[in-house]
């Protein structure tokens, strides 16, 4: 059992870094630390052109094995990408959907020629994805789809329906979609997995207004849209959404953290400055924060190190206690504030940092699986409890 | 990235876990914490005899196996789960810590063998009465045996209260100050035979009836400068990590508590039927059983990164920036799994409903041990203060 990486992990690091720091100036100073969660409406443009600069420089989906375009980096590699991108204040990665769920998808289920058309837009950085998934019935209930998808005289398959919390729709040029393709199925069975282009008449997106006062996700209305591609059969949608969504975990992890811990230090910089940090209770708090973030690594590193344990493996406990820590950490960030916690940025409804990731944090608890589906997860994979019974 | 066990401290794990499934039985337990010295001599003398993990850290130049403090998690872990009574901990996790850490060649080359053949038990008895004072202070201040000198030695003075298997053990590591010091200053640390003239030891039963508790009275107690482990006087900083070790040591036995009432937990949820099913299938009880899961997996990281911290301490050639975290990583183990384990035997008992008020149901053992490990060495809050003090005391402040 070891803490540190290999000699040759660190000098990748170190490659990493200079790339960066050299790269991450210019035009594209102005985008270091931004994008991220909360601030996701910010620098688009800008933000796409970064992306396609990444790629150039060959640090896009390093990942994806070489046969896809990728450099089949180690899971070690990934980590240090992840790591370093985040240190260094790399902005958030407007191509992370495409990179880590579309791509893998493809890779795993697409035609040779759907990878040929769909893997190099996605390498490049030129072609951005986002997510159909959840529904306004289909919400943890993920099954529960309505939407619909029906194949035409032509062999094409159309697509109609209402998907909902669509992040970064309105910047996508493509959107994964599940539909149901058999009429009467219900649950998981009969839906298929579509590749649909954003930019044509049946598609129209509306961006919703949430709590912070900005819009992240959006509405997307599909009005009997032309789907591109479908992957796989039709009937094999959920096996393959639910593929998806295994490559969703990981190694993104531990950069993520590098952010938590930025958000840390802000705030016992703020405890600090006015004086909570003598607060024995406010002491107490910021404890507890700075020892869930570091031993947050420590579960990553066990489970990216493989490690499988007898209480259910450490990935399913993974999403429940960052999100759990995270939302305590925006109410520490209030507290330490008291008052001053109150006042915004400017007006008419600009939040300051803190505020966006009080705000912003709330919904870490929802998304993904919320935190009262993930203790379902918890209990039924991994301690091997009763499932809930269906009411249908 | 290799944070997982290796091959070999995976047989270490199966090994000790098969040997305290069979050998520390409820029946065992409940046998052994009645007996005169609140563990079965026979038990303890099968685990060094047959298994040697008592020599796991101790150097193999000393008559030790050499290994590393990951392999002696994993043990302690075990044992933990099984709630074996023995003076493993304090002869293994604190005493010979603290004598490998202070003691010179020629006193490690007295003392340890002893330790790893198993033929020597020991403590370390540190804390005063005062140690109780504002709710438990697991520092420094807990020192009050007094160490004058007298006759080219020294002589001790003063009770010493919950001390580890105090009264049974053959060998003490003692910790004292010099008259009117204060704070990390003056403190002393010496070994000294348990039967020394001026030693009066007692047993103080205790509520967790799986580990035993001593009072230490020392009057006009003499010691040889020879006895001194340390430089006399300058004894703190090492005494400090032994300390540390001793969590994380304790918290992997907190581990091992914590998994051992999540799993006599779920055991229980999925047999217990009420309105036709099981109280496993309610959601109420999973969520609460999903909150025990989570605590028990970030406390099994939180140790086994301890551990890592703590091999790298003890080695010779270790890792100096690794080892420069012990003292933040032994506060948040011990923090971690201090929380985790009154939260996991709360809850396991909450969940065995009526049974686990009986005295026949295991549960109450666990119960017992989780709040008498939580205090030992400092509890959550306590930790969390000193983990505090690094992060928000540092130059800067106002």
């Amino acid at each position: 059992m070891k803490l540190t990486f290999s000699p040759a992990d660190e000098r990748f690091r170190e490659e990493v870094a200079s790339w960066l720091s050299a790269n991450l100036s210019g035009d594209f100073a102005q985008l270091k630390f931004r994008g991220g969660p909360g601030d996701e409406h910010s620098f688009p443009d800008e933000r796409k052109r970064w992306e396609q600069h990444l790629a150039e420089g060959g640090w896009t989906c390093i990942g994806w094995p070489e046969s896809a375009g990728g450099r089949g980096a180690s899971i070690e590699q990934q980590v240090i990408f992840a790591e370093e991108y985040a240190r260094a204040g790399g902005p958030g990665r407007v191509g992370h959907i495409g990179e880590g769920l579309a791509g893998p998808t493809i890779i795993e289920f697409g035609t040779e020629a759907q990878k040929a058309r769909y893997l190099p837009g996605i390498l490049k950085g030129t072609e951005l994805w986002c997510q159909g998934y959840s529904e306004p019935s289909a919400g943890s209930d993920l099954a529960n789809v309505r939407t619909r998808a029906t194949e035409g005289a032509d062999g094409r398959w159309r697509i109609s329906g209402q998907k909902v919390w669509t992040s970064l729709a309105h910047e996508s040029d493509w959107c994964f979609v599940i539909a149901r393709t058999e009429a009467g199925s219900t649950g998981h069975r009969g839906l298929g997995f579509f590749l649909v282009a954003m930019e044509q008449p049946g598609v129209e997106v509306r961006p919703i207004e949430q709590l912070t006062g900005t819009s992240e996700f959006n509405e997307v209305f599909f009005d009997d849209a032309v789907a591109e591609d479908i992957l796989g059969q039709p009937g094999d949608g959920w096996r393959i959404a639910m593929a998806l969504l295994g490559f969703e975990r990981g190694v993104s992890t531990l950069g993520q953290q590098m952010q938590f811990q930025n958000e840390l230090d802000e705030i016992i910089r703020v405890a600090k400055a006015n004086g909570a940090a003598r607060n024995p209770m406010i002491r107490q708090r910021i404890a507890e924060a700075h020892t869930g973030l570091r031993l947050m690594r420590y579960n990553a590193m066990r489970m990216l190190s493989g490690d499988q344990t007898d209480t259910g493996s450490s990935s399913l406990v993974y999403k429940l206690h960052w999100s759990s820590w995270h939302r305590n950490l925006g109410a520490l960030a209030m507290d330490v504030l008291g008052p001053e916690a109150e006042l915004l940025e400017a007006g008419p409804y600009q939040l300051t940092r803190l505020q966006a990731l009080y705000l912003f944090s709330r919904s870490d608890t929802i998304y993904g699986g919320t935190n009262q589906i993930q203790r379902n997860i918890i209990a039924e994979r991994g301690l091997g409890m009763p499932k809930e019974p269906k009411g249908r | 990235m290799e944070f997982r066990f290796t091959e070999e401290q995976r047989m270490i794990q199966d090994t000790a876990e098969a040997f305290l499934k069979a050998a520390a039985s409820p029946a065992d337990v409940r046998a052994a914490m009645i007996q005169p010295k609140s563990y079965s001599p026979e038990f303890w003398q099968r685990l060094c005899g047959e298994l040697g993990f008592q020599a796991m850290t101790i150097p193999e130049a000393y008559g030790g196996l050499g290994l590393g403090y990951v392999e002696l998690a994993i043990v302690l872990e075990q044992m933990g789960r099984r709630l074996a009574c023995s003076p493993f901990l304090a002869t293994v996790g604190l005493a010979a810590n603290a004598i490998m850490l202070l003691g010179n060649d020629d006193q490690k080359a007295a003392l340890l063998p002893g330790i790893a053949s198993g033929e020597t038990t020991a403590t370390l008895a540190w804390t005063s009465p005062d140690t109780a004072r504002g709710g438990g202070r697991w520092d420094d201040s807990a020192i009050s045996v007094t160490v004058t000198p007298c006759d080219g030695g020294y002589r001790l003075d003063g009770q010493l209260r919950y001390v580890i298997d105090g009264d049974t053990a053959d060998l003490l590591v003692v910790a004292g100050r010099a008259p009117d010091s204060n704070g990390p200053e003056g403190i002393s640390v010496f070994h000294l035979a348990a039967d020394a003239n001026g030693v009066t030891r007692h047993w103080t039963p205790t509520m967790d009836q799986t580990r035993r508790l001593a009072t230490i009275e020392l009057d006009n107690v003499r010691v040889s400068a020879e006895q001194s482990l340390g430089q006399a006087g300058e004894a703190w900083p090492a005494l400090a990590q032994a300390l540390a070790l001793g969590q994380c040591a304790l918290a992997a036995e907190q581990l091992g508590v914590s998994r051992q009432a999540l799993d006599l937990t779920l055991e229980y949820t999925k047999e217990r039927v009420q309105f036709g099913r099981t109280i496993a299938s309610f959601q109420a009880v999973k969520h609460k059983v999903a909150d025990m899961a989570l605590k028990t997996e970030v406390a099994c990281s939180a140790v086994y990164y301890a551990a890592c911290v703590a091999s790298e301490v003890l080695a010779e050639d270790g890792d100096s920036e690794i080892a420069g975290e012990l003292e933040e990583a032994a506060a948040m183990a011990k923090g971690y799994c201090s929380d985790t384990v009154y939260f996991n035997a709360g809850n396991a008992l909450q969940l065995h409903g009526g049974v686990g008020f009986t005295s026949e149901y295991d549960i109450q053992l666990y119960f017992k041990r989780a709040k008498a490990s939580e205090h030992y060495l400092g509890n959550g809050a306590w930790q969390r203060e000193r983990i505090a003090a690094l992060l928000l005391d540092t130059e800067g402040e106002q």
